[in-house]
């Protein structure tokens, strides 16, 4: 049976193609389309519903913390109420289940979650916690991500006080005398906010945005928004088949965690020590031809040496994008390297991430 | 007015003369979204009726082009290739995407006139 969210009908009402994702009807453009989109969330504001993905409440008792360090490779001791890490959640091998973003918050933790992952993470997360402690996936709340330069000043007309979120930061707020939680994080490359909201009364929130000057935008345009930010699809870039080290993701790793248990934290040690065998580059096509998932990679010789797992057109960077895999010796900015599209060889370069430089707000406390 | 033809894999075909323009419909086009990348046949190459020509890329995905009739590539219009976004603009005007020189004019005869295509579309998107 296929989910519907709360804004479901909104959707509807501002000509959304609607597709499955996740399980969920969800919305992948609207009248404007992708590029368009895409474009008005980097000059503008942009409006996701994001309401399929998790959200994950954990209370319990003072040993809660440690109890989670247990699960996730972060410091979590160190965290604050309302500071908010990326992290993952891996099996023993350090292949990820999935990737979250987890915050601390009075009396417990809030870990959003990947919308084909959640129920998942959150049997896996339960069993480790062996009823220790309270896990509760929450179904009655919206998720809606508020992304671009005129985030901040069209949020904070609604919900005073925003502004002075830090980057990975959040708080309690009210809309209309009810709690509203928000953070100030995204997945677009752009300073932004994601509230979680009740279900009934988002459809008035988010018309509340639509009013001030914001945009509904659909999944397409958060896809090559994304891209564009350099950041992971889980499924795409990173699955149970690879690491957090070999995702180039090290930084989420806590300095301090490294070198204590957590589930895959022998591969992950050993990785950080001896190093990888592939690990995931920017790539930068010549030309306009478009390296999607699954295209081959090759080196100078014709050897087959990885694999695309990202690709398309970056409209605010105006050429094609892509991300993936290679053995470790050609991971070095300018290698040169061939992508099968087609049958023909398209040369490309190893390249920085993001093609998209970023905005963020950067908090001034960093954990 | 319209003497076009239509396939049922979205293309138009504009015969004058012994020569054929070929294009992608403007429902295509809104099927497929923002068009982002266009591969177009090389000129002179003989193409079979049915067969693949070219290529289309929305952000999303990727889509074969093909013709509706067979024959020798006279013209590729290399506007699109280097701004496909004229695709989306104007795809049945300035947007063509090759011209054949037609070798068996019957092979028309396959193909639906602007009425029956529209019926299609309307049906196929469904």
């Amino acid at each position: 049976m296929i989910k519907k969210t709360s804004l479901y009908n909104l959707h509807k009402k501002y000509f959304a193609k609607m597709v499955e994702f996740a399980g969920y009807e969800m919305p992948i453009q609207y009248k404007d389309g992708i590029i368009n989109e895409h474009k008005f969330t980097r000059t503008n504001c942009g409006v996701f519903d994001v309401s399929h993905m998790g959200q994950l409440f954990i209370y319990g008792n003072e040993n809660l913390t440690q109890d989670l360090e247990k699960i996730f490779p972060v410091d979590l001791k160190n965290l604050q109420v309302n500071q908010s890490k990326y992290s993952f959640l891996m099996n023993d091998s350090a292949g990820i289940y999935d990737d979250l973003i987890i915050t601390k918050i009075i009396g417990g933790y809030l870990i959003i979650l990947n919308a084909a992952c959640k129920e998942n993470d959150h049997k896996i997360i339960q069993e480790k916690l062996k009823n220790k402690h309270n896990v509760e996936l929450k179904e009655n709340l919206s998720l809606i991500a508020i992304q671009g330069p005129k985030a901040k000043s069209i949020l904070e007309k609604e919900i005073q006080g925003v502004e002075k979120l830090k980057f990975m930061s959040g708080g309690k707020f009210k809309f209309q005398k009810n709690d509203i939680y928000i953070t100030r994080s995204g997945y677009t490359g752009e300073d932004g906010f994601e509230v979680s909201i009740n279900d009934s009364y988002v459809q008035e929130f988010v018309e509340n945005m639509l009013k001030s000057g914001a945009k509904l935008i659909g999944l397409g345009a958060r896809d090559t928004l994304r891209m564009e930010a350099g950041l992971c699809l889980y499924g795409n870039d990173i699955d149970m088949n690879t690491t957090p080290i070999e995702a180039n993701l090290k930084w989420a790793i806590s300095k301090n965690r490294i070198n204590t248990e957590y589930p895959g934290s022998k591969i992950i040690q050993n990785q950080i020590q001896s190093g990888v065998h592939k690990i995931r580059i920017g790539i930068k096509p010549d030309g306009r031809v478009i390296a999607r998932g699954n295209t081959k990679i090759y080196n100078n010789d014709n050897k087959e040496i990885g694999k695309v797992t990202s690709g398309t057109f970056g409209p605010s960077v105006d050429h094609s994008i892509a991300m993936g895999y290679v053995e470790n010796q050609y991971a070095t900015l300018n290698t040169k390297l061939f992508l099968e599209v087609r049958g023909k060889k398209i040369p490309a370069n190893v390249c920085n991430l993001p093609f998209y430089k970023k905005n963020y707000v950067k908090g001034e406390i960093n954990v | 007015m319209s003497n076009l033809k239509y396939s049922k894999e979205h293309e138009w075909l504009k015969l004058d003369g012994d020569v054929a323009t070929i294009g992608i419909t403007k429902h295509a086009t809104e099927m497929l979204g923002d068009i982002v990348f266009a591969e177009l046949p090389e000129k002179g190459a003989n193409v079979e009726k049915d067969s693949t020509a070219g290529v289309v890329e929305s952000t999303k995905a990727a889509s074969d082009v093909y013709t509706p009739i067979s024959g020798e590539v006279v013209e590729a219009n290399r506007m699109i290739v280097d701004d496909p976004s004229k695709i989306n603009a104007d795809p049945e005007g300035e947007a063509w995407f090759f011209k054949l020189k037609i070798k068996d004019i019957k092979e028309l005869d396959t193909l639906m006139n602007k009425d029956e295509y529209d019926k299609f579309a309307k049906e196929s998107a469904q």
